[in-house]
């Protein structure tokens, strides 16, 4: 199990890195959004995918799964929930001033303002 | 009850902040609350750092869960020392803001932003939790996105969106190597961290994980293959904004390299010390190279920030007690002198109205203190004898010469000519020459900016005159980074 799974997200991050190096920022930002599915996947087989029981104490099971990286996951996908739309918003402000969404077309210049 | 301070210096900005988003309108209330909050935190600061020296590493475990299942914050003499220098820049760009940053951006949580900002770096020195320290730095770097940004100026949302990406990028990886760590180890808390990776002699999947920690870590510190993103970001936000993120953002990433490499991965160092050599003497080549290349003010002070960035990180690889001293002292030095170099770069801004070289000058005869200001602190820069950075880079060269890294010696010594030359080309321009504005044409007063780098700069001259006094503060620091079993008896005692 654990090997599909690594298998799995070996794709997400492929697939984020090729989408994160196009020059439209809607494609980058639909890119970090796997990269995080990526990350949280990899956090949670590295966790160990033994078979257990929910964490829940009422279960009264003789095994539980690992609790601690699903609450490091909780963690990392509302941090990163928070990047994202404060990033999406960014985008949209740049489109609205600077009218253009191609990375390419965003290079610093000396002369610039 | 004692080690409840180790807390304080986190929680002062953290309730201050949440207190200043209900006052977004009373820009002098928040100015007053602002410099209160910061002066006491610089208060208990140098009350740690006393705290630390009299009684050995401080702990203060969350929720009373002994380590390593719970979180501890852990304030060893360096991260007191790092937390205390942090809190004065922090306070004297508070100071340098109140003048310079303009009622708008006062008005949109410019000093809460500044505030969260500042219990990220905090949070970031005294956790003794590495997923505890991933959260620290999200909370350093989203204050950071939205400091970036604050105002909305075509060139600050064209580098913001660049910045963004860089760290999230970083910040998955910091995600994915926190997860290999917990597979191969099973724990978070970096002293439990360090015994495990000994008891198993740190075998190659180990070193791997450290390498990816360097690459995350040298990400935020903008070391040589990754500092790629640092000039144009730290050029596009208004003059106070750059001292901030040029004096604390990256030295935290330089204090997790420390922290990392001297507690946990410390068993290969021929090929992790070696890797973090190299890179940091690149890293000091390209940075020198920027900051002789570029005729634009704030171009030229931020490539020194990557000139400084590989001289401390190359002080990790320096096995001797002088060298790690020197690295310190250096760090500590340049957090101080890069702030007050960009405040007083800010306030050249706001007489000339540009930072380009070739349309400034003769700024000596109206502005004499600012000149004379700005002299002292190239020259501290540079490391001239009675200045600060004289001290450090003499620890360092003794370091590289005590363990042989001639390469590094004289790197480091055509490096600080370099600087020297790169900053004083700043000084000639600026400063000498026929006058290219008269009295009328100028943008603007120096009028309360220039007190806040005069703090700067006494402290600067202090930790060169003085350097006696701070010295055994160093060394302590040295010593703990040198044996990690001191950190690890204090963590998990009893």
């Amino acid at each position: 199990m654990e090997i599909l799974m690594s298998i799995v997200s070996g794709i997400l991050f492929t697939v984020a890195v090729y989408l994160m190096l196009s020059r439209s920022i809607l494609r980058i930002i639909i890119g970090t959004g796997i990269l995080s599915h990526g990350v949280h996947l990899l956090l949670l087989t590295m966790g160990g995918l033994k078979a257990g029981t929910v964490p829940l104490l009422g279960e009264n099971a003789p095994a539980y799964t690992d609790p601690l990286p699903q609450a490091l996951i909780l963690t990392a996908i509302v941090i990163s929930f928070g990047v994202t739309s404060f990033f999406l918003v960014l985008a949209y402000r740049a489109y609205q001033e600077l009218g253009t969404d191609d990375m390419d077309k965003l290079r610093g210049h000396e002369n610039d303002e | 009850m004692m080690n409840n301070f180790v807390i304080i210096p986190l929680l002062i900005p953290f309730v201050v902040g949440v207190v200043l988003i209900f006052f977004k309108d009373n820009i002098k209330l928040q100015r007053i609350i602002s410099t209160i909050s910061l002066i006491a935190t610089t208060g208990f600061a140098a009350y740690l750092v006393q705290l630390v020296y009299k009684e050995g590493i401080l702990t203060h475990k969350l929720g009373n869960w002994d380590p390593p299942f719970g979180i501890i914050l852990v304030a060893d003499m360096l991260a007191a020392l790092l937390v205390l220098t942090a809190s004065i820049v922090a306070l004297c760009c508070i100071l340098f803001a109140f003048r310079s940053i303009g009622e708008k951006r006062e008005r949109f949580y410019f000093y809460p932003l500044v505030h969260f900002l500042m219990v990220g770096v905090f949070g970031a020195f005294l956790t003794g939790d590495i997923f505890n320290l991933f959260v620290f730095f999200e909370v350093m770097l989203m204050s950071s996105y939205a400091l970036i940004v604050i105002g909305g100026t075509r060139a600050q949302l064209r580098e913001s969106l660049k910045y963004i990406l860089v760290n999230v990028i970083s910040s998955a990886l910091f995600v994915i190597t926190v997860a290999y760590l917990y597979s191969v180890t099973g724990t978070l808390n970096m002293a439990d961290l360090s015994q495990r990776v000994a008891e198993v002699n740190q075998p190659g999947i180990l070193t791997t994980i450290g390498v990816l920690f360097f690459i995350v870590f040298g990400l935020k510190a903008a070391l040589f293959p990754m500092y790629f993103w640092l000039p144009s970001a730290y050029n596009a936000p208004p003059p106070v904004v750059t001292a901030l993120f040029g004096a604390l953002l990256t030295k935290v990433g330089i204090y997790s390299i420390f922290r990392t490499f001297t507690l946990i991965f410390y068993h290969q160092p021929e090929v992790t010390h070696q890797l973090i050599g190299y890179t940091a003497l690149l890293t000091i080549v390209i940075g020198t190279v920027g900051a002789i290349a570029y005729n634009d003010m704030n171009k030229i002070l931020i490539y020194n920030i990557v000139i400084a960035v590989g001289v401390i990180v190359y002080g990790i690889t320096l096995t001797t007690p002088a060298g790690i001293e020197g690295a310190i002292y250096y760090l500590i030095h340049d957090m101080i002198i890069k702030a007050s170099l960009f405040l007083l770069g800010g306030a050249i801004i706001a007489i000339t109205g540009t930072s380009k070289l070739k349309e400034m000058g003769g700024l000596i005869q109206r502005h004499p203190q600012l000149g004379w200001m700005f002299f002292v602190a190239v020259v501290s820069l540079a490391g001239i004898p009675p200045l600060s950075g004289f001290v450090g880079k003499f620890l360092l060269v003794q370091g590289g010469l005590e363990s042989q890294s001639y390469t590094f010696v004289i790197v480091l010594l055509v490096s600080s000519l370099m600087v020297l030359y790169s900053a004083m080309k700043i000084f000639m321009n600026c400063f000498w020459r026929a006058p290219k504005l008269t009295e009328e044409q100028e943008k603007g007063s120096t009028k309360g900016m220039l007190y806040p780098s005069a703090i700067l700069l006494a402290i600067s001259i202090f930790l060169g005159l003085g350097a006696e006094v701070v010295f055994p503060y160093i060394s302590m620091a040295a010593e703990t980074l040198m044996d990690p079993s001191i950190y690890i008896e204090s963590v998990l005692k009893e």
